[in-house]
């Protein structure tokens, strides 16, 4: 066990630094859940210059124009990336997920034609899997992929799909057959979101911005070359899709407790400095000790990587933990301004209102990639082997199956 | 940068999970537990000092094996795991920590070799009464080289032979080594939780105190000397809770109740991933704070409160709620779920309250935040 650098991670961190000084804008940009897209042009130089660096997908191999760099060197540069304000979350779904995807189940000049754009930033993905009639229920896809000849018609509806509006491209979940139980009648599609027939709608979130859309089709027609994988087996490609999003290391966003700390030390409460108020330091103590086991927890996981080892469960445990106590971190800032609290002009409120745009925004986090209650239902079935659900809708051919009441 | 034991640490801990599976079933925890004039099992306790784990962390020239704290974290994790009614604790965690950080060379080479051969067995003794001892709470005291004063609770205190005692000399707070089978020292049993660990008063008349470490350095020495321990019983704690996971797991897939495994009910699976979760996040703060115990580093201070934190919450949530997951058989004597309910009180208590713990981590990243 040694949690500090080896001679050569010491000196890849040196020369990730010193790049990143020499490249990184200090100010500017900011990181973010909320696609708004007004950074869109900052973040898509910032890409363009961290692929040509080599600092892009750093454990990709080089034949995809990764530097074919380890998963300890992805989380060293992620740390010290964290310290300026670069925005690569346009990217995270396609890199992440879609791209990976397509490396899986494309063939090689579809594969030629999309990693090196995407990884340079120039095109953006999105991952059309959610619909109306269910997102935990992602198998419930009911919008239709019909063959005609070479090519196949789409007609249908998803929704929630993140960073729709600024997409290039995206992998589409469709179901090609409703005589057969719904998780065998799927496929998976790459589709072109300037195509005819694809119109989409931002949503209006209730964090107030708009990173999020649905997304309606009409006789959109796609070449069956657009196939991602046998068809009806667009469950399995998605369960692939789905690994990455959970191996993807991403980093906690958000405000930390020790930022609340910082904030506790302006406050005072009662005569006194917040930051001495007790109530507050034993929840500040109760978050760091849940933050800090997460990021150890993360590092359990790459070290198994490291080691070639299928990384243990550990990592299921992160969303769901990150997301809740930044929800309550934020509420408690909250509070612990009084009346002022409320205030969410960034021009007044501490932090530019980083904990109150925080108490917003965290609903989302505990919905999207999984909900709280999915990823609780996932750590005891996949990790602690408990049974699954009651399921009624197994060996019922989709077009049987009810729906909404 | 690595995060997990080697394959040489894991190897030990598999072969003291073996070792104790085959010599510290539960029947050998409630045989102290269901006989109080049982104070441990001796047996399991010359047997681990023939493995060699008492003095896996002394050094060699001291009759140890000179390993490394990860390694006593391993078995740590593993005595907990086993609950082993044995004062591994008291003797190693805090006599021997307290004689590695603190000892002159003379003490050292006195005390530990005797440790490390099972012939010695230690006590902390800093309490006097509710809530944290401090400067101006502490009576016992220190004249000429005698102590006075009472001391409760001590675990361990009916058996162990050398006490670290918390006391005054010349108004200093200061750390003594007291032989408790000399003269001047009475020693009374304490009812406690947890029976399958022993507690007593000692009371000192008199009593030949030796100093350990320099006077007025009391209260920093203890601290110095709970961040080891605490680091190492959140190994014993990560050790209980996941037992507890474990059997809640096993009990959750035989049990059924309305036609189906309980198991398979959400209320109960959810309950056994947050479980998972606590025990997890216990795990990487206690593997945090083995590395900063064992590289000596100045994070661990912050490190051994979070791991002491996160342990106790973990143990707290996965001890209770396997009762839970029980039903009416969780709450008998002879199912084993009480075992753990009662060690896991012993152990939040026994180096210090997590409240305590809570303060002292964020007194300290309010240190690291103005640095
Ligand atoms: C900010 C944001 C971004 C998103 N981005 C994308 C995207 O880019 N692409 C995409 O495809 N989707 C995206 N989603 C959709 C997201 O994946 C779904 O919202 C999510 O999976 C939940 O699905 P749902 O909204 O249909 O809710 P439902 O599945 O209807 O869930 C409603 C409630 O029922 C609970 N529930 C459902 N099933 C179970 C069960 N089996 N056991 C226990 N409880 C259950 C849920 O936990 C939840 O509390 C995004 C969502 C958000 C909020």
């Amino acid at each position: 066990m040694d949690f500090t650098d080896t001679p050569e991670e010491a000196a890849y961190r040196e020369k990730a630094r010193a790049w990143l000084i020499a490249n990184a804008p200090k100010q500017g940009l900011k990181p973010g859940r909320d696609h708004d897209g007004s950074d869109l042009a900052e973040a898509r130089a910032w890409q363009t210059k961290k692929a040509a660096a080599g600092y892009a997908q750093i454990t990709w191999p080089k034949e995809w124009g990764g530097p074919g760099g380890t998963p300890i060197q992805s989380v060293i540069y992620a740390q010290e990336e964290a310290k300026f304000a670069v925005n690569s979350g346009y990217f995270l779904i396609g890199l992440g997920m879609c791209i990976p995807t397509v490396m899986a189940f494309a063939d090689e000049e579809t594969k030629k034609r999309f990693v090196g754009p995407a990884l340079r930033g120039e095109e953006i993905w999105c991952q059309l899997f959610s619909e109306p009639s269910g997102g935990s229920d992602a198998a419930a896809a009911r919008t239709r992929a019909v063959r005609d000849g070479d090519e196949w018609v789409i007609n249908g509806q998803k929704i929630w799909t993140s960073g729709a509006h600024l997409s290039d491209y995206g992998i589409l979940l469709a179901r090609t057959d409703i005589d057969v139980p719904k998780h065998k009648g799927m496929t998976m599609f790459w589709i072109d979101m300037r195509s005819p027939g694809v119109e989409i709608r931002p949503i209006h979130q209730m964090s107030g911005a708009s990173g999020f859309n649905e997304v309606f089709f009409t006789d959109m027609r796609i070449k069956d070359s657009q196939r991602l994988g046998p068809v009806g087996d667009g469950w399995k490609v998605a369960i692939v899709t789905l690994m990455n999003e959970r191996l993807s290391v991403g980093d906690i966003r958000g405000l930390d407790p020790a930022q609340f700390l910082r904030l506790a030390r302006e406050v005072t409460i009662g005569g006194e400095s917040a930051a001495r108020n007790h109530a507050f330091r034993e929840k500040i103590a109760d978050w760091y000790v849940q933050f800090e086991g997460l990021k150890h927890t993360r590092m359990r996981t790459i070290t198994s990587l490291s080691r070639g080892q299928t990384p243990g469960p550990e990592n299921s445990i992160g969303k769901v933990v990150a997301a809740n106590v930044a929800q309550e971190m934020a509420r408690e800032a909250m509070e612990m301004l009084d009346q002022f609290g409320i205030i969410n002009d960034p021009s007044l409120a501490p932090l530019a209102a980083g904990f109150q745009n925080q108490v917003l925004a965290t609903p989302g986090n505990r919905i999207a990639g999984g909900t709280d209650e999915i990823m609780r239902n996932i750590i005891a079935e996949r990790v602690l082997g408990l049974p699954g659900d009651v399921r009624l809708d197994k060996d019922v051919a989709f077009k049987d199956i009810p729906s909404w009441r | 940068m690595n995060f997990d034991f080697s394959d040489e640490q894991k190897q030990l801990k598999n072969e003291a999970r073996r070792f104790l599976q085959r010599e510290c079933g539960p029947e050998r925890v409630r045989a102290i537990l269901d006989h109080p004039e049982k104070a441990y099992d001796k047996e399991l306790w010359t047997a681990a000092a023939a493995q060699g784990w008492l003095g896996a962390a002394i050094p060699e020239q001291h009759g140890g094996l000179g390993l490394g704290r990860l390694e006593l974290c391993a078995l740590a994790e593993e005595l907990g795991r086993a609950l082993a009614p044995i004062p591994f604790g008291s003797t190693i965690y805090f006599l021997a920590e307290a004689i590695l950080l603190a000892g002159s060379e003379t003490q050292r080479a006195k005390y530990l070799p005797k440790i490390a051969a099972g012939e010695l067995i230690g006590a902390l003794a800093s309490s006097e009464g509710p809530g944290e001892p401090t400067v101006a709470s502490l009576q016992a005291s220190v004249v000429g080289g005698k102590l006075t004063g009472a001391k409760l609770p001590v675990t361990d205190g009916d058996i162990a032979n050398l006490a670290v005692v918390l006391a005054k000399e010349n108004g200093q707070p200061g750390l003594f080594l007291v032989h408790l089978e000399g003269p001047g020292v009475s020693r009374k049993s304490l009812q406690t939780l947890d029976p399958s660990r022993d507690v007593a008063q000692l009371t000192f008349a008199g009593a030949a105190a030796e100093p350990l470490g320099g006077a007025g350095e009391g209260f920093e020495l203890l601290q110095q000397i709970l961040d080891r321990a605490a680091v190492l019983f959140a190994f014993e704690q990560v050790g209980g809770a996941d037992r507890c996971l474990e059997m809640s797991k096993d009990y959750a897939l035989s049990r059924y109740a309305f036609g189906r495994p309980i198991g398979s009910y959400q209320a109960i699976k959810h309950k056994l991933a947050d479980m998972f979760i606590k025990n997890e996040l216990a795990r990487s703060n206690a593997y945090y704070g083995a590395w900063a115990l064992n590289a000596g580093a100045p994070e661990l201070p912050t490190a051994a409160a979070a791991a002491r934190v996160a342990a106790c919450d973990a143990y707290w949530y996965a001890s209770k709620e396997n009762i839970q997951t029980h039903g009416g058989i969780g709450f008998t004597w002879e199912v084993d779920c009480q075992l753990y309910y009662r060690r896991c009180r012993q152990l939040a208590l026994v180096a210090g309250a997590p409240r305590a713990w809570k303060e002292r981590l964020v007194s300290q990243l309010e240190r690291r935040n103005v640095a």
